[in-house]
């Protein structure tokens, strides 16, 4: 069983293996089930995942009508052929919005590796599929190499907005993804492991400030970004840039910010965003009273 | 390690809009009904910590609701779940707790019915796993990945060798056990996880023990 991304690295690279193959291994070994029972439960959370999109492509709104419809407005703007930052990196954007906003409305999703951050890795998968044109075991693997990098982010450090703030959800899930991005376009193991670092030490100190506790504002537009962020790192690491301070270490470096981040902006809506006027104007509107004034 | 399988990561599949506070909060739920062993006719549920800020928010009450009648992560029901409670006439109480914990995702519920009630502590530690760090008084820790038995017992010598060498007739390896006690000589709690799923007829051996006064059974 591999502990840290240096593991997982080395055991990919001795056996000439994919960061997949040593994610599905592992997890019949762990599990004692067959590699066709390991890849059904993926297909359900990947069938899951796309239905989510599609319907927030639809357009949803939430019960406290702070998000919805985003996704919706991105993909016209796609259309419109004005886009400055491209067309692959906004349908990331908008996918990823597109599944945080159905989650928002209380709708049916797959928590990768939250359900805060489960827009991300969907988000950035459905998009390049259009570009690198992979087989359906290709984008299972996609999850298999995200949920390995999110398992040792998980033992190591932490993926909850609570105890770690943002940047242990949406930014493992944004490293989560920029890993699978890379093995997906060809790149090495050492080149996934690069472009998780890349991505998630621009993650770090970010905390978790929801409106009125709610996970819409700003969750669905961290997730955005945590796409944009994901997509950029792989290019990054692709083009062979490395990072200086190793995964290992940067996730080491994501769990001790957790530790020291003040308990006001670790998912209780005390301080950041929550904290600010029209933050509280927004949740005293929503629950007829201010959470916090109410003792 | 706390997570084993790369579903923990990429999983589960559940209604929005947070795996900690949201699904997290349905399988503490559902770990409460399957500790009590039966559909509670009212339950007492406490947040802390960030549950207590942030609950409303995220559907934490609905979810714990939704738990106790048995709805996975990912049943629709879970949105109706405290109308569906009221017609079924199990009669909820929620508080807001102040006082501090040391996981910021903990919930404290007392179930029971006319027959009896349990009472227990469950945390939530992320991307919708949890744990069970209480029970009646006793810690333990009980994550509902694999079988496990539930043996209160009394404190005293032989109580774990009888147990053990029940579960060895019965070809059941052991893979974690823990004992937990309130106070030395009194009541203890043995928290046996397991490779199977536990067959009644060893949970009627177990219970037939003269050491033995309550046995309780969690299926993966």
């Amino acid at each position: 069983m591999f502990r840290n991304v240096a593991e997982l690295v080395e055991l990919a690279e001795t056996n000439n293996k994919k960061i997949s193959d040593i994610m599905i291994e592992q997890e019949m070994e762990v599990r004692n089930k067959t590699r066709e029972e390991v890849f059904d439960t993926m297909e359900r959370n990947l069938t899951v995942m796309e239905e989510a999109v599609e319907r927030g492509l639809q357009g949803v709104k939430s019960h406290s009508g702070l998000t919805g419809g985003d996704a919706v407005l991105i993909q016209k703007y796609i259309e419109s052929g004005k886009s400055l930052s491209g067309t692959l990196l906004l349908d990331a954007v908008s996918k990823a919005v597109a599944t945080n906003e159905v989650n928002a409305a209380m709708g049916t999703i797959c928590a990768t590796p939250t359900a805060g951050s489960a827009g991300v890795v969907p988000g950035t998968l459905f998009a390049v599929q259009n570009k690198l044109n992979p087989t359906r075991e290709e984008k299972l693997r996609f999850l298999f190499t995200s949920g390995a990098f999110g398992f040792v982010v998980a033992n190591n450090a932490s993926i909850s907005g609570a105890a770690g703030g943002c940047q242990a959800e949406v930014g493992s899930a944004a490293g989560m993804a920029a890993a699978a991005i890379t093995e997906m376009a060809g790149g090495t193991p050492s080149q996934c492991a690069e472009a998780m670092a890349i991505t998630l030490k621009n993650m770090l100190g970010l905390v978790c400030d929801p409106v009125a506790g709610l996970v819409e504002v700003p969750c669905v537009k961290r997730n955005a970004m945590g796409a944009a962020n994901a997509m950029v790192a792989a290019d990054m690491a692709l083009a062979g840039v490395t990072s200086k301070i190793p995964c290992d270490e940067v996730i080491d470096a994501m769990y001790k910010i957790g530790q020291t981040m003040p308990v006001a902006l670790r998912e209780t809506a005390q301080g950041g965003l929550a904290a600010t006027p029209t933050g509280r104007e927004l949740e005293a509107k929503i629950f007829g009273f201010s959470l916090n004034k109410k003792s | 390690m706390k997570y084993k399988s790369v579903f923990d990561i990429i999983g589960p599949v559940m209604i929005g809009p947070s795996s900690s506070h949201t699904a997290g909060a349905a399988r503490i739920g559902k770990m409460a009904r399957e500790l009590f062993g039966r559909e509670p006719e009212w339950a007492n549920i406490s947040f802390y910590g960030s549950f207590a800020k942030t609950y409303k928010g995220h559907g934490t009450d609905v979810a714990i609701i939704g738990g106790l009648m048995d709805f996975e992560t990912d049943d629709v029901r879970i949105i109706e779940a405290k109308q569906i409670a009221k017609e079924k006439g199990i009669r909820i109480k929620i508080r807001e707790e102040e006082s501090l914990t040391d996981h910021p995702n903990t919930a404290r519920i007392r179930l029971g019915d006319k027959d009896g009630d349990i009472e227990l502590v469950g945390i939530s530690i992320g991307g919708g796993k949890i744990e069970i760090i209480e029970l009646n008084g006793f810690e333990l820790s009980l994550t509902g990945h694999h079988p496990a038995i539930l043996v209160v017992h009394e404190d005293r010598f032989g109580a774990v060798a009888a147990v053990s060498t029940v579960l060895a007739k019965h070809k059941m390896n052991i893979g974690k056990m823990d004992v937990s006690r309130q106070d030395v000589g009194k009541m203890a709690l043995m928290t046996i996880e397991v490779d199977q799923n536990v067959e009644d007829a060893l949970l009627h051996e177990l219970k037939a023990l003269p050491e033995v006064t309550q046995v309780t059974k969690i299926t993966d």
